[in-house]
């Protein structure tokens, strides 16, 4: 199972966290502060797939953002690039050419989006189409928002 | 309106915070914030607590303490709304983790939820309830979500099978209720579903053998259905990436695959062709068909294949090692070694490949490799490979050397036929990396040359060399002290010299030049240092010429301020100046270790670390009791004190195979010398004592430092009058009474005491611990607290699982000194810890009925 989903920025900032297995809020400190380090400094040319106490961490850079997967040591590490990318591809296709600003700003929905991939650390929705509609119509339900 | 109320908007918020310059402004500006959304939920502010709990979680993320929005999350999620419902979710979420009990007041809304009519709100909750829901909320709301697998709604449905995933995870008792919903998820079309349902009753398989039964019965062959229906499907646009449709179901399916086959020779069978199928028809160019032909692989490896299709898989993870892309390559190395077990031939053609991923640029593919390669070895191309990694070993980095080196080593070690090989590669790798060899495998290189008479003159030259060019690796400097002093007249005097050597001239004083070099040089620790003393006492010997220089090498060293190395120069100079007539005979020749003794000791002794090092894991921290299976100060053995072996104030569970080695290379100092097994070194004393010799000449009697595995000559002096007590401590019948040390309504705890007469002050008590209650405790763990006066040695107990109602006892056996012995008596106090059906339980008590005279 995956678990956590961690997206850090170049400069090491946290843009969004997502964790399905218990860690404490000092323990979650401790982890982030751990990978960042280690991802951060890896060269660009290197494998997408770090050992990690034991775990595998899958990570993946879009622009200026490092999309990091804590995965179980016999996981399909290619499988978890894929999700990656199907995870990339619909916040694409929601906010209409992503970029790290609109995660900052509208981190909210980035989760939800996140929420209809993923439960219990593990893929949820193949088609992106459904997963769009799903999100569309959960929008529509709180179309009576006030201004955030 | 409060003038107080948090009027900035969450974009209003985030872009200030993003405007800070400093930290200290960030943490004004969070602070204000904070302050802000405190007052408002205080007031209880209906409307901007989707707001407030926005604001939290953002500030959250930054990594400040947001614990007082918690209860504001649960307000939310019990108002009616769908958007507050939704915010509430997510910060519940992302603020709590599942170990707060906070999240158990959650229960009740998330089951009014469950039922909601709104099947969005629906779905919060059961994602909620997937992603942090404790075990005793999954027991609570297991019926709803097993009620909700069977709903028409594919949305609602394939949340409640993941969420389903999750409550088996925490409570695997419930997954008989998820059977049989999960196989009729398999009949449905939609992919989500599909996916979901694939990835339950995977879970169940790994949870529940009854399940795992069921699903082979009933559902393999809906499976190669499903897969075969989407491997031939023509282009679907909505599940297409990268020209195959939904690799994710085609990557979960055969996983589920797997794990069906797995010891199955029916379902392997059955499932043959698909795989072959897949296997062949898959496209390889991008990421996605390289994931679903590496899941495939690892099925194919995972069940009873054919050969034909073992060949397939074998031959599709070969082409992935060539691959370009460093990720297809780092999951080829995985795969291979798990495909060793399988065809070790196919492997062994690859190992030209592998052996240069060892040396790629990135480290976590040179890791794979590095351990790939060391499961290649075999005796056949032990020796090509070796040459490879050594060297490799020149040019790699820092950080792997360490690891490479200690494969290297065991390589060398395990499959070295002959003993100038191993010499060989050994004096190579230690001039290398001597520095990050460890202290056991130098040792056991001591001990092959000292076995090797023929070799002994080899291997000093050889030393000799590799010292010039790399003295800065401690290992071989000390290995060539070592080797310096025992064989210095075959170095100088070339004997046994080999075909394949150089000519070589090395004088006496080029020798005692090496030792005074090392000695003096200011990087040199003192471990090698005293090593250079005894060196230089021994070559006195052999070298007469030379004696009156070394002496003068000595004399520096008596005013040495470190303790070991004054003695030593002092004894030594000693024993050059006033007894000329003993010191040929004292510094002879090392007598031969016996290599099949010296492995089987390692072994034993790292065995016993182990379990020592297990059971110390077991106690809790923190100890004002002397903890128990563990290793209490041996220097309450006045045995070992006379000794003088270990000298430690704080146990060293680790290295004891160094114990009589190091004392027989004359290295037994205070750090190496471990105390864990001081019984160890006490039986080996003890246990070749009994055949008396008395012989008054022995070897090194004025050295203090005994060799327990020479002969029983010195030892029967040293320990003098103890000798003749036997070689077994408490073997004397019992002189004084048992006592019923403990009794409660659970459990009863018996002493019985030994005392051996000559030792009035030390007794032994045998420990037996008796179950009272009708239910079997496990993890039992006995501590014992003693006052000051007296000292406490715990040795293991025989088990730490207690039957039912005195079905089975469990004994432990400890060693009390009491040093006041006659002027107080004992007392102590005891601590039982043990589990109950999973429930830990905690006893105590005094003991003060010991018998008096204790």
């Amino acid at each position: 199972m995956i678990h956590f989903v961690l997206l850090l920025s170049r400069q090491g900032k946290v843009r969004l966290t997502k964790w399905y297995s218990p860690y404490s809020q000092k323990e979650r400190t401790k982890v982030i502060h751990e990978l960042s380090g280690l991802i951060l400094a890896r060269a660009p040319k290197l494998c997408n797939f770090v050992e990690w106490r034991g775990y595998k961490v899958v990570y993946r850079r879009y622009a200026s953002l490092y999309f990091c997967m804590c995965i179980d040591a016999d996981d399909n590490e290619l499988e978890i690039l894929e999700i990656i990318h199907h995870f990339v591809e619909i916040l694409d296709r929601y906010f209409g050419s992503v970029c790290e600003l609109d995660l900052i700003f509208n981190f909210h929905k980035a989760y939800y989006v996140l929420d209809e991939i993923l439960i219990a650390g593990e893929l949820q929705e193949s088609s992106k189409k459904t997963v769009a509609r799903l999100i569309t119509a959960q929008l529509v339900e709180t179309a009576l928002m006030f201004n955030l | 309106m409060n003038p107080f109320s948090s009027g900035t908007r969450l974009r209003d918020m985030i872009k200030a915070i993003r405007a800070c310059k400093t930290a200290a402004e960030e943490r004004a500006v969070v602070r204000k914030e904070c302050a802000a959304i405190r007052s408002s939920i205080s007031e209880n502010d209906q409307d901007y607590s989707h707001r407030n709990i926005a604001k939290l979680m953002f500030i959250h993320m930054l990594g400040y303490p947001t614990h007082f929005g918690q209860m504001e999350c649960l307000k939310l999620i019990a108002s009616a709304g769908f958007p507050e419902k939704r915010i509430g979710y997510l910060g519940l979420m992302l603020l709590l983790d599942e170990r707060q009990e906070v999240l158990m007041l959650v229960t009740n809304s998330l089951k009014q939820d469950l039922g909601h009519t709104n099947q969005y709100i629906v779905g919060l909750a059961l994602c909620a309830l997937g992603n942090i829901c404790s075990a005793e909320m999954a027991r609570d709301l297991a019926p709803e979500v097993e009620r909700l697998l069977l709903t028409r709604d594919p949305n609602i449905k394939k949340k409640a099978a993941l969420c389903s995933i999750r409550i088996i995870r925490k409570v695997p008792d419930l997954a008989e209720n998820f059977s049989s919903p999960a196989t009729s998820l398999l009949k449905e079309k939609h992919h989500g579903v599909l996916i979901a349902g694939v990835q339950l009753c995977t879970d169940l398989c790994k949870v529940s053998e009854d399940a795992s039964n069921h699903l082979r019965k009933n559902c393999t062959e809906g499976l190669v259905r499903i897969l075969k229906d989407i491997c031939n499907s023509p282009y679907a646009p909505e599940y297409d990436i990268a020209g195959i449709t939904d690799p994710f179901l085609h990557i979960r399916v055969l996983r589920l695959l797997r794990m069906l086959g797995h010891g199955d020779a029916d379902t392997s069978e059955y499932i043959n062709d698909i795989l072959a199928q897949v296997a062949s028809k898959t496209e390889s160019n991008k990421n996605a068909g390289n994931a679903i032909l590496y899941e495939c692989v690892e099925t194919i490896m995972g069940i009873e294949a054919t050969s034909g299709l073992r060949v397939l898989a074998i031959n599709i993870l070969g082409r992935f090692l060539s691959n370009r892309d460093n990720n297809i390559r780092y999951v080829a190395l995985n795969m291979l070694m798990k495909a060793i077990s399988v065809d070790s031939q196919a492997v062994q053609r690859h190992r030209t490949t592998i052996l240069e991923c060892v040396k790629d640029s990135d480290a976590s593919i040179r890791k794979r490799a590095l351990e790939l390669v060391f499961l290649l070895v075999n005796d056949t191309n032990a020796k090509p490979l070796t040459k490879e990694l050594i060297d490799y070993l020149e040019v790699s980095d820092q950080d792997f050397k360490g690891d490479l080196t200690s494969k290297i080593c065991s390589i060398i070690e395990k499959f070295s036929q002959e003993k100038k090989w191993y010499i060989d590669q050994m004096v190579k790798v230690l001039s290398l990396a001597g520095n990050y060899v460890k202290d056991n495998v130098w040792h056991a290189l001591i001990v092959a040359i000292s076995n090797a008479p023929d070799l002994q003159g080899y291997s000093v030259r050889s030393l000799y060399k590799a010292f010039q060019l790399s003295s800065e690796q401690v290992s071989l400097v000390q290995v060539t002290i070592w080797c310096i002093g025992e064989y210095g007249e075959m170095l100088v005097n070339n004997v046994g010299v080999l075909q394949v050597e150089e000519p070589m001239t090395v004088t006496e004083s080029d020798a005692v030049d090496v030792l005074e070099s090392c000695l003096t040089h200011h990087s040199t620790d003192i471990t090698t240092q005293s090593m250079c003393l005894i060196a230089l006492l021994k070559l006195s010997s052999r070298f007469p010429p030379s004696s009156g220089r070394v002496k003068e090498i000595i004399t520096t060293h008596i005013g040495s301020v470190v303790l070991e190395l004054q003695q030593r120069a002092i004894e030594f100079n000693s024993i050059i100046q006033r007894h000329q007539n003993i010191k040929s005979s004292l510094v002879e020749r090392m007598p031969v270790l016996d290599e099949s003794t010296f492995i089987s000791k390692r072994a034993g002794s790292s065995q016993a670390n182990i379990s020592t090092e297990k059971s110390n894991q077991q106690l809790p921290s923190g100890a004002s009791l002397k903890l128990s299976n563990g290793v209490a100060k041996p220097a309450a053995s006045p045995l070992v004190d006379l000794l003088d072996l270990s000298l430690d104030d704080t146990p060293v569970p680790t290295s004891t195979s160094n114990d009589f080695l190091h004392d027989l290379l004359d290295v037994g100092l205070t750090n190496s010398s471990s105390s864990a097994s001081g019984t160890d070194i006490l039986m080996d004393l003890l246990s070749i004592g009994t055949p008396v010799q008395s012989n008054t000449t022995p070897e090194n009697g004025s050295s203090i430092k005994a060799k327990p595995n020479t002969a029983t000559v010195q030892v029967v002096d040293l320990l003098d009058g103890l000798a003749s007590n036997g070689s077994h401590p408490g073997a004397q019948s019992p002189v004084h009474p048992s006592i019923t040390a403990y009794q409660s309504s659970t459990l009863k705890i018996t002493f019985s005491f030994t005392k051996q007469p000559d030792k009035p002050q030390v007794t032994q008590i045998h420990a037996t611990f008796m179950n009272l209650s009708s239910e079997a405790y496990t993890d039992f763990i006995f501590q014992a607290a003693v006052p000051k006066f007296i000292q406490l040695h715990l040795d293991p107990a025989n088990s730490n699982h207690l039957p039912a109602s005195g079905n089975g006892r469990i004994t432990q056996t400890f060693t009390i000194t009491n040093t006041q012995h006659g002027q107080k008596p004992l007392a102590m106090r005891i601590r039982i810890a043990y589990k109950v059906s999973n429930q830990e339980r905690l006893e105590q008590g005094q003991i003060n009925n010991f018998p008096p005279g204790l």
